[in-house]
């Protein structure tokens, strides 16, 4: 039973980390109908930075609530102004033309970065600094609860409630939302539409950077490929809620951390990356627009 | 107030506008007619600047057929779009708050807001309803409310009759004419050819991306190949 517990405990914090990756590629498409395939390496470099920032503050010989704010902080910036860049120099240019184009360019600045963060960076996986210590906080039935597995409910959590209030109870939310249903219209009613897809970029460039330094702490190990595969899964987890959909951005993530772990658990650990393939393919085949998703025909 | 030259529009391959003039001055309502496909909704996608044009926009003495679409709302340009362009996941409260959205004047936001309630009694009772669950009418007269929330010195309607009953397209042209008899300057796209004519000062009348025949209203009304073409007559 304490086991079961801690297991689902597992498989929510890394759930909540696929749904914070899986906000950026299901809020870019809700505004450009384009899967941004550069976002995992977004995530990437977001490890990069706060390991920069921890190491260059000497943040680990005082770890605590403290420093994981200022890398944080710092994280999110930086990634911020990367994603900035890609929309602006990768994507924008690219407005008008065909869509298949447009998914080209985003392989291209995926592969680009990836390449550049193992020659910048090397390509030898680093060891993530201490920003919060491992100890056990307290038990539930029996079941010891970990810091690390706290500190990435409540971030996650709470960047889901800002994103949340965010985008239904702002009038930035507002005008993304309606840029997002019809940007011709949303125009013609005085909102700055290129204005708007920045700073989705931005918010969801942001969400990368928690999310990576959400999986430092956890794993404690990153390297410049790290975001493929996290990536991928986060994208299946943004198809299985419903892409487009920020409900269901979370709803996948979290039913995929979670099933993640207990095919680990109860099943092997061989069959984990397969799983959310596996999910992809039964979603495409049962729900093609997934749990939240609009059955949207797709204008050409 | 309006003065468009030689305006054109391309859609790849497809000429939408092949060079059309015409004006509008301050306090008309001028009617656009034309039949299906002649470039009645790409005129006033140019006027708004959501299509790429040719030619010269003159507004109110100033060129602003570069500038981008978001801005020429500010200048005094709005537009309720053809398919009425409601947000239908939206609240009709929140599709109203939009169209105020690069306005900063609170109190007369607010005093606006209180206008198109008056004018729209039925929109007023459904403020809390999703726009998306609101019937034909009622959308359409949310989107006209929506575009007199952006506070336009002119005002672009795109077929605000299609699909009503001919008792809410009347309420419709009456509105159209409230409006302007208290200064809003109005350019009226129709297929109701024989209601718009008879409210509109001037109109021009449209045949695949071509200006073919102008004046005043109800000379047009009169006119042999308007009462042929567009009153079925
Ligand atoms: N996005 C587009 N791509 C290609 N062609 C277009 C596009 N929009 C309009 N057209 C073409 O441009 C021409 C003018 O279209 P427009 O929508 O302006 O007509 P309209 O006068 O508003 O017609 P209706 O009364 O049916 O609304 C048509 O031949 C149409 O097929
Ligand atoms: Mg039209």
């Amino acid at each position: 039973m304490e086991e079961l517990l801690q297991h689902l405990i597992n498989g929510l914090s890394l759930g909540s980390i696929y749904a914070l990756i899986a906000l950026g590629y299901t809020m870019v498409y809700g505004i450009l109908q384009m899967i941004n395939f550069a976002h995992s390496e977004v995530y990437m470099m977001g490890a990069f930075f706060a390991y920069y920032t921890a190491k260059y503050l000497n943040l680990s010989s005082s770890p605590g609530f403290g420093s994981l704010a200022i890398v944080l902080v710092v994280t999110m910036v930086l990634c911020s102004l990367l994603g900035l860049a890609i929309e602006k120099f990768a994507y924008r240019p690219l407005r008008k033309a065909p869509k298949l184009n447009v998914l080209i360019t985003a392989i291209g600045v995926s592969l680009f970065l990836q390449y550049f963060a193992q020659l910048v960076f090397g390509a030898d996986p680093k060891v993530f600094p201490t920003l919060i210590e491992e100890q056990t906080l307290f038990t539930i039935a029996g079941a010891p609860i970990k810091s690390f597995d706290v500190t990435i409910l409540v971030v996650s959590l709470v960047s889901m409630g800002v994103l949340h209030f965010l985008v239904y109870h702002t009038k930035l939310g507002k005008a993304m939302r309606a840029v997002s249903h019809n940007a011709s219209v949303a125009s013609i009613l005085g909102i700055n539409v290129s204005r708007v897809i920045a700073y989705t970029f931005i918010i969801g460039s942001s969400l990368a950077g928690i999310g990576a330094i959400l999986v430092g702490i956890k794993y404690q190990k990153i390297e410049p490929m790290m975001g493929t595969m996290i990536g991928l899964k986060a994208f299946v987890a943004a198809v299985l809620g419903g892409i487009g959909s920020i409900a269901g951005a979370v709803t996948g993530g979290l039913i995929l951390g979670i099933s993640e772990i207990l095919v680990v658990v109860y099943g092997s650990s061989q069959y984990r990356d397969a799983l959310a393939f596996l999910i992809l393919i039964f979603i495409l085949l049962v729900k093609p627009a997934g749990m939240f998703g609009k059955n949207r025909i797709e204008k050409v | 107030m309006l003065k468009v030259s030689n305006l054109k529009v391309n859609y790849g391959a497809i000429k939408g506008l092949k060079g059309i003039s015409f004006n509008i001055q301050k306090g008309e309502i001028v009617s656009l007619i034309g039949s299906n496909g002649a470039g009645k909704t790409t005129t006033l996608r140019a006027l708004s600047g959501i299509v790429e044009s040719e030619g010269q926009i003159e507004f109110k003495g100033k060129e602003i057929s570069k500038v981008p679409s978001h801005l020429r709302v500010t200048l005094g340009i709005a537009q309720s779009p053809e398919g009425r362009g409601i947000f239908p996941q939206m609240s009709v409260q929140e599709n109203l708050e939009l169209g105020a959205y690069s306005r900063n004047d609170k109190e007369q936001i607010k005093k606006d807001y209180n206008r198109c309630l008056e004018l729209f009694p039925r929109i007023k009772e459904r403020l809390w309803q999703m726009a998306g669950t609101l019937s034909g009418g009622e959308q359409q007269m949310l989107s006209i409310s929506r575009a007199l929330m952006c506070k336009p010195e002119l005002l672009l309607l795109d077929e605000p009759s299609l699909g009503l009953a001919p008792i809410i397209v009347s309420q419709i042209f009456e509105i159209v004419k409230q409006l302007n008899s208290e200064g809003m300057t109005i350019l009226l796209v129709e297929q109701n050819a024989k209601q718009s004519l008879t409210i509109s000062h001037r109109a021009y009348v449209l045949e695949t991306g071509l200006i073919t025949l102008e004046g005043r209203g109800k000379e047009l009304l009169n006119n042999d190949e308007v009462r042929r073409s567009y009153l079925g007559i």
